[in-house]
């Protein structure tokens, strides 16, 4: 019997990384030529897709649907904050240790949530969010209800000050394309993708659902956490009602469903999808807003895999391949 | 040709892409008692879903007293007169005896199956009428399947699996209480593991064998030896 | 003493208006697991078409008989609503994932409160009920019960009675339980599972309708209010325990209790210690207080 090869990669994907890596040389030089609303178009970019993909991971991969991540965007924000003005932490520094804090957080976090299920463990999630949020603006120490401003960048040149910022939200982005890439390829990842297929089989198969489970979500909280710290680094002011609006995981469930849920290409094609439509339309509020929710809707409907797994099924394009085929 | 009163003619049936019957031709006479037997995953029970609306076929491959049934909903083909008995019984849980009992009378036909009259049939589930279905014994809950399916008036039973996870003396009870509905003149298709029981209580069997019949006879008349090549199709 | 006494009362009569919330969230998920996370915004709808349709009649300044007309045509108008929007969008969401609805849903959500944001603008509106806002029965001690709350109050037990009623004695009550027991049996069993779901989410949603035009009248009503009011109804279901009406009552009203407790301490920690006492119980008893044993 000839060998049986294990494949995984395809040639589309292969030139999908060349180009990808040169894609990243020329955006790290951005600073030197680009304009600075570029700059922060890009830092607000760079947060949507962050949160996108970790809500991706949570609800696609792990299973959990999570109406509610924002309350880890918003203490990742916070904690920012407060290591930053607070600790005289370097704040691009505290960003990531919030998001680590954030992180170990969320195990505890887990045992209340983890207590619901399917549509109910949604909302849990999300009258979590909300306790946060109406706790934090009862703390005047970082302004209450009204917020407070991030003083300890107020050295710091504005053009530096973007720049750093910048290069931080494209760290941000390729870590987090990378990090999910390999941790989906690898054998946990595997596992996760059995779990969310058929959770009793992969248990009678020795996989340690729980732990999977808890795993995914703790680092689900840190990926959002790391954009709520990136996010208001950029911003410079932070408030309860903004830190913790659910509007976030609104926008990350739109763009991950219009993208493509449970595919790595789905919330990239979603996000830059959202990008757009809210640079052309927001301008028309209530109307913009009211187009999205039907969007939403009917692709949810109608295209059930999203945009990008509509173009997957037509044409078979895998830009990042998870899947292994057997070649006889 | 002519008396068959349930038939199926080259029933192919799939569970999305997975092809599960490549063929089947079934029939069943009026009166008659017909076994079906073979290994797990053979299509034992995609077959009876088929007949029953709960896996959709092309129409023409089904048909019960001459009128095609391929594809139907559940409903009209109990209300044709073919009900079943599903496989692990599936009592609604939050339903009691009585309540289980008179979800099959949701599609009745006219005849003579009331409440009372089942309680004749099965006189330890009156006293158990206001129980929660599943707080039954593996042997009372499927003399409630059965009631139920009775409760519409059936023409043709279908049972799935009845001895499944029952005790010996239970089964037999249960056969003897098929017996006393076919000796009434009711026809039946039993899906059964236990081969020797099958034999028994059919006049005919037929063996699948990976979704195609590998046999089919008189019950009394097939040997073991023939049994087992086309069991297991070695 | 009688202070507290006062709270409580005023807690269990909020608590009833709560009841009225959870009741139709209760009973879609316990008839097909299906979570509405637009229910809020539909109350708030409900009470909008509420108060456009009694502005739109006219009438005496606090005349009671135009808000009679206007709720008794909403009621089968949202039984419709209900209805239609289960049958030919909601079923197509329904099964084995719980995101495609959730989703929806929550579309819906974002749909509904903008739309009504473009029509009646952020300005809080309300019934203008006259002289039963501020009408009440005299206790002893001084205390006071609020005519409208215990009206809202009396509602909340005789949907919550009815409900379970229906449930446990009549023919559709059957129907719900058995298709959310097993659909597959149901079917076989002649229930076309589509129409028994769209009958559930209409009359959750005359619920919904009865709630939201009890809420306008009690108090004032803007297009955001809807989310607040979803996790509201989804405290009560939980403190409650799943799968009883009476139970989701109870919970309610002791988020209506909770809620007033706060509220004496300081006017902006009611809902947060509703919140609180909420994650208490999810830890202490996750099952709730009065769960229904399934077999």
């Amino acid at each position: 019997m000839s060998e049986i090869q294990v494949e995984r990669v395809t040639r589309l994907s292969r030139a999908a990384a060349v180009v990808g890596v040169l894609l990243v040389g020329v955006a790290i030089t951005l600073p030197a030529w680009g304009e600075s609303s570029t700059m922060r178009d890009f830092v607000e970019l760079a947060c949507y897709f962050v949160f996108a993909m970790m809500w991706n991971l949570l609800a696609g991969y792990g299973g959990m649907v999570s109406i509610g991540q924002q309350a880890f965007f918003g203490l990742g924000g916070y904690g920012m904050l407060v290591l930053a003005d607070h600790a005289g932490v370097n704040p691009f520094v505290a960003i990531v240790l919030a998001a680590l804090a954030t992180a170990a957080l969320a195990w505890p976090l887990s045992r209340l949530a983890f207590r619901l299920q399917g549509g109910y463990f949604a909302i849990g999630t999300w009258v979590i969010a909300e306790v946060l949020r109406l706790s934090v603006a009862n703390v005047s120490v970082v302004g209450g209800g009204s917020g407070t401003s991030l003083t300890a960048l107020a050295g710091l040149g504005k053009g530096v000050r973007e720049s750093v910022t910048y290069w931080m939200a494209l760290g941000c982005v390729v870590a987090t394309l990378v990090g999910v890439y390999l941790f989906l390829r690898s054998k946990q990842g595997l596992a996760l993708m059995a779990i969310r297929d058929n959770e009793t089989a992969s248990e009678s198969q020795g996989i340690a659902v729980g732990r999977m489970k808890l795993a995914v979500y703790i680092v689900a909280a840190g990926g959002a956490a790391l954009a709520g710290g990136l996010y208001f680094v950029s911003t410079l002011r932070i408030s309860p009602d903004a830190a913790f609006s659910v509007n976030w995981t609104a926008f990350a469930i739109f763009m991950v469903v219009i993208g493509g849920i449970g595919r790595i290409e789905g919330p990239i094609v979603g996000t830059l999808v959202f990008f757009f439509l809210n640079k052309a339309f927001s301008g028309y509020g209530t109307w913009y807003l009211m187009g999205l929710g039907l969007l939403a809707i009917v692709v949810t409907l109608f295209f059930k895999q999203g945009l990008w797994g509509w173009i997957q099924q037509r044409h078979g394009w895998v830009l990042f391949p998870t899947q292994r085929r057997l070649r006889l | 040709m002519s008396g068959a009163l349930l038939r199926t003619t080259g029933l192919t049936a799939a569970y999305g892409d997975a092809q599960a019957l490549f063929g089947i031709d079934f029939e069943l006479r009026a009166g008659e008692t017909v076994a079906i037997i073979g290994a797990n995953g053979a299509g034992k029970s995609t077959f009876l879903k088929a007949l029953t609306g709960l896996v959709k076929v092309p129409v023409a491959m089904v048909s019960f007293d001459g009128v095609p049934i391929g594809g139907a909903a559940p409903g009209a083909i109990v209300r044709q007169g073919l009900a079943m008995v599903p496989e692990g019984r599936r009592l609604f849980p939050s339903l009691t005896v009585e309540e289980n009992l008179l979800m099959g009378a949701n599609a009745r036909r006219p005849g003579p199956w009331t409440l009372e009259r089942l309680f004749g049939l099965f006189p330890i589930l009156k006293d158990k009428r206001a129980n929660p279905g599943m707080a039954l014994s593996g042997g009372q809950q499927q003399m409630v399947a059965i009631g139920r399916a009775l409760m519409s008036n059936p023409r043709v039973l279908l049972c799935d699996e009845l001895s499944l996870g029952l005790a010996p003396i239970v089964v037999a009870e249960i056969y003897r209480v098929l017996h006393t509905l076919t000796a009434e003149g009711m026809s039946v298709v039993i899906v059964e593991q236990d081969v020797s029981t099958a034999c028994r209580v059919s006049q005919r069997v037929y063996c699948f064998q990976e979704g195609r019949v590998s046999l089919q006879g008189a019950s009394h008349e097939l040997t073991r030896e023939q049994i087992s090549l086309a069991y297991f199709g070695v | 003493m009688i202070a507290w006494l006062d709270v409580l009362i005023q807690g269990v009569l909020l608590g009833g208006l709560y009841g009225l919330f959870a009741l139709g969230l209760s009973l879609m998920f316990g008839v097909m697991r299906l979570t509405n996370v637009a229910h809020g915004d539909i109350v708030v709808l409900a009470a909008f078409a509420a108060i456009a349709g009694v502005s739109a009649l006219g009438g005496t300044a606090g005349s009671l008989w135009p808000l009679l007309g206007v709720s008794l045509l909403l009621l089968p108008l949202a039984f419709g609503a209900g209805y239609l929007l289960q049958r030919q969008v909601l079923n197509g969401t329904l099964g084995r994932d719980p995101l495609p609805s959730m989703v929806v849903t929550f579309g819906l959500s974002i749909v509904v409160q903008n739309a009504l944001l473009q029509a009646f603008s952020a300005d809080p509106r309300a019934l203008d009920v006259g002289e039963l806002a501020i009408h009440s029965l005299p206790l002893p001690g001084g205390l006071a019960l609020g005519t409208l709350p215990l009206i809202t109050f009396v509602i909340s037990l005789a949907a919550t009675a009815g409900l379970q009623a229906l449930f446990g004695r009549t023919a559709l009550g059957r129907s719900f339980r058995a298709v959310s027991d097993d659909r597959e049996v149901a079917e076989l069993m002649g229930l076309d599972a589509r129409k028994v779901y769209a009958l559930a989410t209409a009359l959750a949603f005359v619920l919904v309708a009865l709630a939201g035009v009890l809420q306008a009248m009690r108090t004032t009503v803007s297009p955001g209010d809807g989310p607040l009011l979803l996790l509201f109804a989804f405290e009560a279901v939980i403190i409650g325990g799943m799968g009883s009406f009476w139970g989701t009552l109870v919970g309610a009203l002791l988020l209506g209790v909770t809620q007033q407790i706060g509220f004496q301490f300081d006017p902006g920690w009611g809902i947060w210690f509703g919140h609180l006492v909420f994650l208490a119980v999810l830890v202490v008893r996750p099952q709730g207080l009065f769960p229904k044993t399934r077999g």
